[in-house]
């Protein structure tokens, strides 16, 4: 069991910021595209940016997940990520929210003005 | 087939690799010794015996740590004897985990976990009945054969009993890892038998490392 630990340990970011449910945030992610085809054929890669609402974080360890949501043209968009994968080049705190729960799972069925979070006051 | 390790399986866990996250086992492989070279000649076939582990030497009975002194080891916890080429080893040898590296494809043989006795949903994969609207055929096999011909049911027929504990190949698994220090193999996938139980890993029968493809 103790290597398996170790094994995973070795797998954590350690860059990673401290965020939470209900926290809004922007991911950015490495995406790789083949391009072309036959003897043109390469690798390309690019960022992309998804930022939205955290609604869930699950798990621990190398195997940790969270979940953003967004509402793009209407429709509500959510994607999870691996918080430790290596697609993810950078994850950045757009704003704290307050929340009381975990998981935040009423907003789906909110729209407009009822599906924000209160923003975190600072408290010192 | 020229190489192969006895090991532990030590359980499983996930790796990012690349852009993918991939499953892989944990297995703690040697180092074995090589406890007995057999020969055409003295016992008519040939072949390697591996030895894994330690007991507690006032666990090991005479026999066993007598035939481990004969190749300057303590008692082994494991013994395995696999179609080797009896030329290349010699007894007292040690094997480690640094016969495979990364990329490389691998087979690996354990005994499965036991599921006791069996219905034939869970041994065999029948669909059963309906779970309910009244039905009262839920998860039994049904006809097993047929009436006055052949009046007998067929041999081999597919039915309800023990199963599980047996022993199990899993071809093709691809090293992803290997950590010659700790004595670490990790392969891709699922590997028979439950944690600390032995597999043996042989070099794999089908996949050779071809070049440029992962």
């Amino acid at each position: 069991m103790k290597e398996i630990e170790t094994i995973e340990r070795s797998q954590l970011k350690e860059d990673v910021i401290p965020f939470q449910p209900g926290d809004t945030v922007k991911v950015t992610i490495v995406i790789k595209e083949a391009t072309g085809s036959g003897e043109k054929k390469s690798v390309r890669t690019r960022t992309q940016a998804f930022q939205g609402l955290v609604i869930r974080r699950q798990g621990s360890g190398a195997r940790e997940t969270f979940t953003v949501r967004k509402v793009s043209f209407g429709v509500g968009v959510e994607r999870t990520f691996p918080v430790h994968s290596p697609v993810i080049r950078n994850i950045e705190m757009v704003q704290e929210g307050d929340v009381r729960r975990a998981k935040l799972y009423y907003i789906r069925d909110k729209v407009g003005k009822a599906a924000r979070v209160k923003k975190k006051k600072l408290t010192s | 087939m020229d190489k192969a390790i006895i090991g532990e399986k030590l359980g499983m866990t996930q790796l990012f690799k690349e852009d993918a996250v991939i499953p892989v086992t944990v297995i703690k492989a040697g180092p074995c010794v090589v406890t007995q070279v057999k020969d055409r000649e003295r016992d008519g076939y040939e072949a390697v015996q591996l030895g894994y582990g330690e007991v507690k030497p006032e666990r090991a009975n005479q026999p066993l740590k007598g035939h481990c002194e004969k190749a300057g080891a303590k008692p082994a916890r494991f013994l395995a004897e696999v179609p080797l080429d009896p030329a290349s080893y010699k007894r007292g040898q040690k094997i480690k985990v640094d016969i495979f590296e990364e990329g490389d494809r691998a087979d690996v043989t354990g005994v499965s976990k036991g599921k006791g006795f069996a219905g034939v949903v869970k041994r065999w994969g029948f669909r059963g009945g309906p779970a309910s609207h009244g039905a009262r055929f839920h998860r039994a096999p049904g006809a097993i054969g047929q009436c006055a011909t052949p009046s007998r049911v067929f041999k081999g027929k597919k039915l309800p009993g023990r199963m599980g504990t047996d022993r199990v190949t899993v071809q093709n698994l691809l090293v992803v890892g290997v950590d010659a220090e700790k004595g670490l193999l990790m392969v891709k996938g699922a590997v028979p038998g439950a944690r600390g139980a032995m597999v043996l890993v042989r070099e794999s029968v089908k996949g050779k490392k071809r070049s440029g493809k992962r």
